[in-house]
């Protein structure tokens, strides 16, 4: 019997078991249990929370090895890290310490302004940031098995989140409408495969999973952004910025699963502490701005 | 009939999109009372703990065992098999399941991301092969009573159990477009 590992199908399936739930960033193992215990579907392992990386300013690179084994040890969900756009080495550092997911990420300062990395080439599955359709699209072709919409990390502002999520569906729902020979120019402004382009007008949705990241901060958020459409929530700085971070990620992995029910969603957003404090988008200027970071 | 797909988190999608292909009508269920409105249950694959304390939370373990043990069929793939057994290796401490079938799942039996994999497998009362797929998949260990071994790795490893009516794979069907085990499972 022939074994194939590390297949398309492996990496992309892995994206699809993980829906309909909540990756949360982490800083050490004590949090990464408490992510587990409130029942998230994964931790993502760093050392320090957008947020952070946004006040303390300089250079954000892959977090330090030591910690993220430790951090996968503590747990039995799968773990997934950082590595810098295009630097393809911390993705090979990463991919031998055995974890199960690698964000080629914009939070990180970017290694090359030009390429992301060439993730065919690896055994592990990587999740990518898009802004829109176009990139989600080059994103896929480069190898990626799962996306994120960007949102804007560390703010705990909802508004990019939703933002990106509304460009890339309604970018979907406009391709559907379209007709054969629409699709080559609609793939030309896209900057994607045309076969690529086809494939997500035929089925109305991108050929991998797409979840939500960038600025959830409360169970309201969560809801939002799955009844917008996305397949799951990424929670960084929202969590264990917050007051009570045990009692909030319970709060959102519920918010997430019932995000049609209002009731529940009221139930659990009751008497949760304070939010994340949180930065007003609009109050920073462009070239703080991580979105912007993939090309 | 109607077929009642475990919506709490993980693959339920790809299960509700093979029975629609088959024509067979299928309901998301959430809460014990979406419970009451099906005939049959499929567990999805996802991650068996976040799916274990939301069935702990919204109180469903006991309202489904007791419909699975008057006699509804129900299958789990992958964590939804781990939710089924009677005892779970190398999870959590706590971690809750139904204890339905007399079997042990241990579970990222195959190791990491990294170790995750295609291939044939031969299954019990199919005319051939089954290509599927295995994700940080779990391995069923010593069935025993009523429960028995319906595909095994070469190896010896078993990866899909049945128990009467009750249905444990640890491999994915529902990321396949071969619906030939979807068949065996409408007609437990």
């Amino acid at each position: 019997m022939a074994i194939e590992k590390s297949t398309w199908t492996t990496k992309a399936g892995l994206a699809q078991m993980l829906k309909g739930g909540v990756i949360m960033d982490v800083i050490d193992v004590e949090q990464a249990k408490i992510a587990e215990d409130a029942g998230a579907v994964a931790v993502m392992a760093l050392e320090r929370v957008p947020a952070d990386i946004r006040k303390q300013g300089g250079v954000a690179r892959m977090s330090d090895p030591d910690l993220i084994v430790r951090i996968k040890e503590s747990v039995t969900i799968p773990v997934m890290a950082k590595a810098r756009i295009g630097h393809f080495v911390e993705a090979q550092i990463l991919e031998s310490l055995g974890i199960d997911y690698i964000d080629e990420s914009e939070v990180l300062t970017p290694a090359d302004n030009e390429f992301h990395i060439d993730k065919h080439r690896y055994k592990i599955p990587f999740v990518n940031g898009c802004k829109n359709l176009g990139e989600a699209l080059r994103r896929i072709t480069e190898g990626a098995a799962m996306l994120r919409t960007k949102g804007e990390a560390g703010t705990g502002d909802v508004a990019v989140a939703v933002f990106h999520a509304r460009t890339v569906l309604g970018e979907i729902r406009r391709l559907q409408s379209m007709s054969e020979d629409e699709l080559y120019s609609a793939a030309k402004n896209l900057q994607a495969p045309y076969e690529l382009v086809k494939q997500v007008a035929q089925a109305g949705r991108l050929p991998v999973v797409n979840f939500a990241a960038g600025g959830i901060a409360t169970p309201a958020d969560a809801a939002l952004m799955m009844q917008i459409g996305v397949d799951g929530v990424f929670v960084g700085s929202g969590i264990f910025k917050s007051g009570n971070p045990s009692v909030r990620a319970k709060a959102i992995v519920q918010a997430t699963t019932h995000y049609q029910d209002a009731h529940i969603i009221a139930e659990v957003s009751k008497n949760i502490g304070e939010a994340m404090v949180g930065i007003n988008i609009s109050s920073l200027p462009q070239e703080q701005l991580l979105a912007n970071r993939g090309w | 009939m109607i077929v009642g797909i475990l919506a709490l988190q993980g693959a339920f999608r790809e299960h509700e999109e093979m029975l629609t292909r088959m024509g067979v009508p299928c309901l998301q269920v959430r809460l014990p009372r979406d419970l009451a409105k099906v005939d049959r249950l499929i567990m999805p694959g996802g991650e068996s703990t976040t799916i274990g304390k939301l069935l702990v939370m919204y109180d469903l373990i006991e309202p489904i065992r007791q419909r699975v043990l008057a006699g509804m069929p129900i299958w789990g793939t992958c964590a939804g098999a781990i939710l089924l057994s009677s005892k779970i290796i190398d999870g959590k401490a706590d971690q809750p399941s139904l204890n339905l079938m007399d079997i042990e799942s241990r579970r990222n039996a195959f190791g990491s991301q990294l170790d995750s994999f295609e291939a044939d497998v031969t299954v019990a009362g199919l005319d051939a092969p089954f290509h599927t797929v295995f994700i940080r998949a779990p391995i069923l260990e010593k069935p025993h009573g009523e429960c028995h071994a319906i595909a095994t790795l070469p190896d010896g490893r078993v990866v899909a159990a049945r128990q009467g009516h009750m249905l444990a794979t640890s491999f994915h069907p529902e990321l396949t477009l071969d619906d030939r085990i979807h068949r065996f499972f409408l007609n437990l």
